[in-house]
């Protein structure tokens, strides 16, 4: 007899837990038509005019701002990988002053709300320092930011490589430098890439605070049509499918690496 | 070779000759040659002496091949096509040649080892450094292993190992230093050594280890 079972439950052993390719599609289905029902029975409940045509107008601003967030991602993200990497090594360094001085950053933006950094660092710090550009502010203080999570995962990377590898290393002559570059590097780099890759994701959802110092990216694109449209749902449903569409697949990279890497370990 | 009890200080030896361990007191002469401890002494060192450990310590992310050529080009300067040349030939001598592009998860044990010992061969080392090469191996893949240690010897290449295979050490060593407590308790040529062990605790080794 054909069971439910068989759709809903995960197989045991390995061999068939491969071939179960209908069983799963049944069962993420399922899943979904959990959640979509959770979401129809409470917008069911309120009583709210809708008034998609009012945002649709504003269609571009929004897709200007979803842009310019791409855009403030990758450059923080490229800015972060940078300043995390010099931060793990600032963290490894047997100079204790700068040791302390990466500790300190590390823990004192990991221990504050991104908030509070970013009202800080525009209205005091960057100000003091004559940088005007809101942009480059922004992008700034998102890469130092995220950049103190990604020393943390540099770093755990980079202690992930065994004692007897360094000791190799050292056995056969190599210096520091040539020790970092041909054996903990392309050892660490391949641990660090799926935290590294989540790490993004964060960094696209975390760009959405720079709107409180109104740089035009895709949150503050919804809070302006909002403003003007007074169309809160029809702008903030748009919002969060927009960022969706970006950490979705990134996420599911993260898996794809995480899998692959547990199948070459 | 260097025989005695665990914990009796062969390896710490062998690390102080490897120059990946600095003496509290005391100096090592090498030919006559003082190893000096400080920083750019030590890396100058190092890279004249070929070392050999338990566990292999290959790199797992570069083939047996490159892990032959690293040293070779990176540390002793050579050109890229002549360390991939003297590579392979090390290789083929050793029948490993089959395995050149493989990572070293692809290998057996006693070829990760092999591997090992060609990588430190391949620097032409004044002198080899082995630590408990086959200590982490089965009873084939250890012969493997002391069969290619043998052809060294039999080429005449100076080593020093630290071993629990005694009947090896018996059959191929020129002199056998026996230590136990950090020290060197007994010292002379292996039939000696083996045969005839003066020290009452060399004895008691001796008859412990080779009862079975």
């Amino acid at each position: 007899m054909f069971s439910l079972r068989a759709f809903l439950f995960e197989e045991k052993n390995e061999r068939d837990k491969r071939s179960a390719a209908p069983a799963r599609f049944v069962s993420a289905f399922v899943a979904c038509l959990l959640v979509a029902l959770v979401f129809y029975f409470s917008f069911r409940q309120v009583t709210y005019q809708w008034n998609w045509s009012a945002v649709y107008q504003y269609r571009r601003s929004l897709f200007a701002g979803w842009l310019m967030t791409i855009a403030i991602s990758l450059a923080a993200l490229g800015l972060s990988t940078l300043i995390g990497i010099v931060f793990a090594l600032v963290r490894r360094s047997r100079f204790l002053p700068l040791r302390y001085f990466g500790q300190l950053y590390v823990e004192l933006v990991r221990g504050t709300p991104l908030l509070v950094q970013i009202l800080i660092f525009f209205y005091v710090v960057a100000d003091a320092f004559h940088v005007q550009n809101r942009y480059l502010v922004g992008v700034l203080i998102l890469s130092f930011f995220s950049g103190a999570y990604i020393s943390e995962v540099v770093r755990a990377g980079i202690e992930s490589v065994g004692q007897s590898q360094l000791e190799s290393a050292k056995a056969i002559g190599l210096t520091r430098t040539q020790t970092y570059r041909y054996v903990i590097f392309p050892q660490a780099i391949r641990l660090t890439m799926p935290p590294l890759v989540g790490q993004f994701v964060s960094l696209i959802k975390d760009s959405s605070l720079l709107s409180i110092i109104a740089l035009n990216e895709f949150t503050q694109a919804a809070r302006d049509v909002n403003s003007v449209t007074y169309s809160t749902l029809e702008c903030y449903i748009p919002l969060a499918l927009g960022y969706l569409a970006l950490t979705l697949p990134i996420s599911l990279w993260t898996r794809a690496l995480e899998q692959k890497l547990r199948f070459e370990t | 070779m260097l025989i005695g009890p665990s914990g009796g200080g062969k390896t710490t030896l062998l690390r102080l000759l490897a120059g990946l361990e600095t003496p509290d007191s005391g100096i090592i002469e090498l030919d006559g040659e003082q190893i000096h401890f400080d920083e750019e002494g030590l890396l100058r060192y190092r890279r004249t002496v070929g070392v050999v450990f338990q566990a292999f310590n290959l790199f797992p992310h570069l083939t047996a091949l490159e892990n032959i050529t690293l040293p070779l080009e990176k540390v002793q300067g050579h050109k890229r096509a002549d360390a991939v040349e003297a590579a392979m030939a090390l290789l083929r001598r050793f029948q490993l040649d089959a395995h050149a592009l493989k990572k070293p998860a692809a290998l057996s044990g006693g070829q990760r080892q092999r591997v090992a010992i060609a990588r430190a061969v391949a620097i032409k080392p004044r002198i080899l450094l082995f630590d408990e090469p086959t200590s982490a191996l089965d009873p084939e893949m250890t012969a493997e292993v002391l069969d290619m240690i043998k052809q060294l010897l039999e080429e005449g290449r100076d080593l020093i190992l630290v071993t629990h295979e005694m009947g090896f050490a018996r059959v191929v060593a020129d002199r056998v230093a026996f230590l136990g407590n950090g020290r060197i308790i007994e010292w002379g040529d292996a039939n000696t050594l083996f045969g005839a062990p003066v020290t009452e605790q060399c004895r008691r080794f001796l008859s412990t280890v080779l009862k079975y």
